[in-house]
């Protein structure tokens, strides 16, 4: 065991790729010699060529487009987009493209050996385009996986798991928790499962079902109602696409409530998804509607980032609407 | 640290003197003249009769392929065709010059790079009618071919998503030591895309043994090429992307032959992306969805059409001994025949089963993949006079 922040993690688990796996490639803007504006490639090039870590031209349509050809190709592309807020000039790459390939040829080719990486969220001051949680408009593409760890243990086993599993992962790390999250994570090789859901705290009352960043919001909030005698169940998604509705499910069978909280904008945002779903599953095991805390229908704000948030603040207030509905 | 200067290659000037349009000159490779002579100064490309022969009948297939098609989507066969007459040069020739273990990713107006690997007639009318036998089991429309074997990558309808992508196969060949290059084929009115700016780019920074062969044909379904760009068409814009670049006439097999057999020996040895701009004319409607009298005239088709790319090549082969009047034509009726034969054959082939719907998808289905399909099973087993081609088959 080591001690490791978020990105050393990530870091950890590239070098472990790309050691055993020559076809591994890692590329995208900056992550060259100069190891990426967040220092999640440091030293792969000087450790394993610049044939095999380099940086591209800045364009994410190419960046994506090139990736699809070198998986198809047979080789392992780790793709970086620098902020999830520029993945939408290869929005038609990753959903026209990278999703359909193994359909549309009938198995024929496909680009499962891709990974696309890419910082996404707020609560850095990002401002607009430096603070979107894009995850929502990729769980709508049938073909890929979603994948989203919450500190560095789960962003090493997860990003090993989505670089070795043969379909493509979009995989989200929480730029806020980059240095921020530091915890014991094994030196050696392992690996977490894709489309896994993990209950990190048992409860009685209310299940809290997050990913991400705001996985430590809901551990907040938890400790709140915990002091005013109500005890919160935590699950972790983990994983967008395929999402697990077993444990999500079993949860709320046993709580009878569910609040699901992201940092996206509430409409459209993949709490709509999993709401709609257990309404229809656990319609007879539900006390309360299932509440929804989540960014505001508005692009991210500057200078009102505390007001948009969906803090643990507003998620304390929400788990005590729905436990006494 | 490496020390760099960026502007060593920049020479001063001390006068405004803004750069006019069009001072590139780059002309066109032409070997064959329109009726079939060569050019004085040309040298026709190293060929024996057989692999002249090949190329020629392959071209012949493709017409006769098209002319039946887009008859048999005017009758409701098949939901839609896309014929390439006019440019059976430029996708044959080229392809000619390529080797089996080179990818070919096209656009969808290729399908004489897809004859001339071997995709058999039968194979053809497979992928057209959709049925179970079709490797892209049905799931795509007409004309979106894909061999595996062939190393011919499955087509998609979104334009210039290749060319980028072309790149990245390209780099891959060269990082597995493959002797391989990459072509990919494109219209001049995708190379409007942004993808196009992408791919070449990332080819040239990323020293890609890829082939850009891009089909001028004058027409984006019907946006004429100048609507399209401004400049000297596609060919100018390799050499801004420092990629080295040809012209040629598109309507002459022999200059694309000899152009994209010195593309991919330059691509191969330097590992490097080359450009050809093959320079033709789309005789045909842009598909079978589009009617081209609404957007230009008689006249000007009738101009190409004496410039046929079949015909040249004929009159080179009839003037050499190597082609037979009376033998051809026996050998494009039978060609007719077969081509019809296949596909009364294979239109009565039933479609995949319900099942395939979701494989595919992922390596294997999910639980939400898994849950629809039973529930969509369960459904038609309930309706099965709605849905035809798959209740019998539950």
């Amino acid at each position: 065991m080591a001690k490791m922040n978020l990105l050393q993690a990530i870091n950890n688990a590239l070098i472990i790729a790309m050691t055993e796996n020559e076809k591994v490639m890692v590329f995208g803007e900056d992550v060259g010699h100069f190891g990426g504006v967040f220092r999640a490639t440091s030293n792969l090039q000087e450790k394993f060529g610049r044939a095999r870590c380099f940086n591209t031209p800045l364009t994410e349509q190419g960046i994506i487009g090139f990736a699809n050809g070198l998986a198809s190709q047979g080789s392992v592309p780790v793709a970086e987009i620098q902020f999830g807020d520029y993945i939408f000039p290869a929005f038609d790459q990753i959903v026209n493209e990278t999703a359909k390939w193994r359909y549309r040829s009938g198995g024929q080719f496909s680009c499962g050996t891709l990974t696309i990486r890419t910082p996404y969220g707020g609560g850095i001051a990002g401002g607009h385009y430096h603070s979107q949680s894009p995850e929502a408009y990729f769980a709508h593409t049938p073909g890929l996986k979603i994948v989203i760890p919450r500190n560095p243990y789960q962003a090493k086993g997860l990003l090993l798991a989505s670089i070795r599993d043969d379909n493509p992962v979009l995989f989200l790390e929480p730029k806020r928790l980059y240095r921020a999250s530091v915890g014991e994570v094994p030196e050696e090789d392992y690996e977490l499962p894709i489309g896994k859901g993990e209950v990190t705290k048992e409860g009685a009352d209310i299940s809290l079902l997050a990913w991400g960043a705001q996985m430590e919001i809901m551990d907040k909030a938890a400790e709140l109602a915990e002091k005013e005698g109500i005890s919160c169940e935590i699950i972790d998604l983990r994983s967008i696409l395929p999402w697990d509705v077993e444990t999500v499910c079993a949860s709320v069978a046993k709580t009878g409530r569910l609040l699901i909280s992201h940092e996206a904008p509430l409409t459209g945002g993949f709490a709509s998804e999993i709401a709609a779903t257990v309404q229809e599953r656990c319609f007879l095991n539900l006390e309360s509607p299932i509440t929804r805390v989540c960014g505001l229908d508005t692009p991210y704000p500057l200078a009102h980032e505390k007001e948009y948030m969906p803090d643990h603040l507003k998620v304390f207030e929400a788990i005590k609407r729905t436990v006494h509905y | 640290m490496k020390d760099r200067n960026h502007l060593s290659n920049v020479r001063l000037s001390h006068q405004v003197n803004i750069i006019d349009k069009g001072i590139v000159d780059i002309p066109m490779l032409q070997i064959l003249q329109p009726d079939g002579t060569v050019h004085k100064e040309a040298e026709v490309p190293a060929l024996d009769k057989e692999q002249v022969l090949k190329i020629y009948q392959t071209m012949r297939f493709v017409r006769v392929l098209d002319e039946r098609m887009v008859a048999a989507q005017r009758q409701g066969r098949i939901s839609f065709y896309l014929a390439s007459t006019g440019e059976e040069a430029a996708s044959t020739a080229s392809a000619a010059a390529l080797e089996p273990q080179d990818m070919i990713m096209s656009q969808y107006r290729e399908q004489g790079a897809l004859a001339y690997r071997g995709y058999s007639t039968e194979a053809f009318m497979n992928q057209m009618f959709s049925n179970e036998k079709e490797p892209n089991k049905g799931r795509q429309m007409p004309i979106h071919y894909g061999a595996k074997e062939l190393n011919f990558m499955t087509i998609s309808s979104p334009l210039g998503t290749q060319i980028p992508q072309a790149s990245g196969y390209a780099y891959g060949q060269k990082m597995a030591g493959e002797p391989a290059v990459t072509i990919c084929y494109f219209g001049e009115g995708a190379a409007s895309e942004g993808d196009f700016h992408a791919g070449l780019n990332m080819a040239a920074v990323l020293n890609c043994p890829a082939i850009f062969f891009c089909r001028n044909n004058g027409y984006a379904i019907s946006t004429p090429a100048e609507e399209q760009f401004a400049g000297d068409g596609i060919a100018s814009r390799g050499l801004g992307y420092g990629i080295k670049t040809i012209r040629v006439d598109g309507n002459d097999a022999f200059a694309v032959y000899a152009a994209t057999k010195q593309a991919r020996e330059i691509a191969l040895a330097e590992s490097c992306p080359v450009l050809i701009e093959a320079m033709s004319y789309r005789l045909a409607a842009h598909s079978t969805s589009d009617d081209p009298t609404g957007y230009r005239s008689k006249d000007e088709e009738a101009r190409w059409q004496a410039k046929d790319p079949i015909q040249r090549l004929g009159n080179w082969l009839k003037a050499r001994g190597w082609l037979d009047e009376e033998q051809e034509a026996k050998d494009v009726e039978s060609m007719r025949q077969e081509v019809l034969q296949e596909l009364k054959r294979v239109e009565k082939v039933p479609i995949c089963r319900v099942d395939e719907i979701i494989e595919d998808v992922y390596d294997e289905a999910p639980w939400h993949l898994k849950e629809q399909l039973a529930e969509l099973k369960e459904h038609i087993a309930k309706y099965p006079d709605a849905y035809p081609k798959t209740s019998g088959r539950l």
